[in-house]
């Protein structure tokens, strides 16, 4: 799957299948300051992410 | 996972509450609403002057503030200081006049270049070196002071800002390790001690609202919206409790709306011991009231500027 992690402006690449909760935390990112968009659709940390997905990692966090 | 309320999948979930697009959407404006009503926020014999910088935060509760304006015909108007940080904040002031075109709201801009003399970059490193103050404080003090300042000029009554569920359990935090409940006693939906023809009263109708809840909004409602971070923020001490406090929420769902909640029982308490009592002094340079002879705005200007255009 593709990733882009917003925050630090990042784009990583993973050959699995996991949820977006175990993907948070293979990245050690607090899935309390993200939000998961895959394939430009909003979705729960809970659910499976396929190879295929193109997932984004939006932070939540202020500004300043 | 499918919606509580429809067949929709669902892009929401808190504490076992699933909802769809539509339906977050309506959950969201119903808890703001909610909120401006349960604490009399404002009327129609107000004047609202919304506080805004065009971010995330600002930017749903400048929406939302419109949206219930409107609703009950209330004077309403944005406020956005452009404090001129390179960046930062000139795209979010961007953001922001396209925003407010796009929504038909009117939008006063006050930069700290015209009006203090010098932008918070040039000012940075002195504050700094010879100060030993943080720009979040120099930015915080004179944001303050602005807002209040130029929202009375514009005759409002009333000053909503975009401080959410996160702000106000970091404030709470912050002040709680400081030992400072008098800081405290000043939080809440409607904050300040005491009420004075040179203050215009705050308020917070995101309060009861997540930044996650707020980002979500922002995004299904397809906000353009700035998402940098202040290039400042590393240097504070908020930016270290709400990293700490985002590591309880994960660990504890639910806990940064039991603390503020856990507040709100303890706050008119709070509000009753630290009442203003003594009368209020003026600072002898600007006039506005302050705890001693001249007001902390007042003393950055003779610190900081160099030349005062």
């Amino acid at each position: 799957m593709n990733i882009y992690i917003e925050k630090e402006n990042k784009q990583l690449e993973l050959d699995k299948e996991c949820t977006g909760l175990e993907l948070l935390k293979e990245l050690k990112i607090n899935p309390t300051t993200v939000l998961l968009v895959n394939n430009n659709e909003v979705v729960l940390p809970e659910e499976k992410l396929s190879k295929d997905s193109n997932i984004k990692i939006l932070s939540v966090v202020s500004g300043g | 996972m499918k919606c509580h309320k429809c067949d929709q999948k669902a892009v929401y979930k808190n504490q076992g509450l699933l909802l769809c697009k539509n339906h977050f959407l309506d959950y969201f404006e119903a808890k703001v609403f909610k909120t401006i009503k349960k604490y009399k926020m404002f009327s129609n014999e107000d004047t609202v002057c919304i506080a805004a910088s065009g971010g995330k935060d600002s930017l749903a509760v400048l929406y939302m503030t419109s949206q219930y304006c409107k609703k009950y015909n209330i004077n309403h108007f944005a406020l956005a200081i452009d404090e001129g940080i390179a960046g930062y904040r000139d795209h979010t002031i961007e953001d922001l006049k396209e925003f407010c075109e796009r929504y038909d709201i009117r939008l006063e801009i006050i930069s700290f270049k015209e009006k203090f003399g010098s932008t918070l970059d040039q000012v940075r490193e002195k504050a700094l070196k010879e100060y030993n103050k943080k720009p979040c404080t120099v930015c915080g003090i004179l944001r303050r002071t602005y807002l209040n300042r130029y929202a009375l000029k514009l005759n409002a009554t009333k000053l909503v800002t975009g401080h959410n569920l996160d702000d106000e359990s970091q404030s709470f935090l912050m002040n709680t390790l400081l030992g400072n409940m008098r800081h405290n006693a000043s939080l809440g939906p409607i904050t300040g001690l005491t009420t004075n023809d040179k203050f215009v009263p705050r308020v917070k109708p995101l309060y009861f609202i997540s930044e996650q809840e707020t980002r979500l909004f922002c995004l299904l409602k397809e906000f353009k919206v700035d998402f940098t971070e202040c290039p400042n923020i590393g240097l504070s001490f908020r930016a270290n409790v709400r990293d700490q406090l985002n590591e309880i929420e994960n660990k504890f769902p639910g806990a940064k709306n039991g603390m503020v909640n856990a507040f709100l029982e303890i706050l008119p308490t709070l509000k009753e011991k630290y009442k203003e009592t003594k009368p209020f002094s003026y600072c002898e340079k600007c006039g506005e009231p302050c705890t001693g002879k001249v007001c902390n705005a007042c003393l950055l200007e003779e610190q900081l500027v160099v030349r005062k255009i």
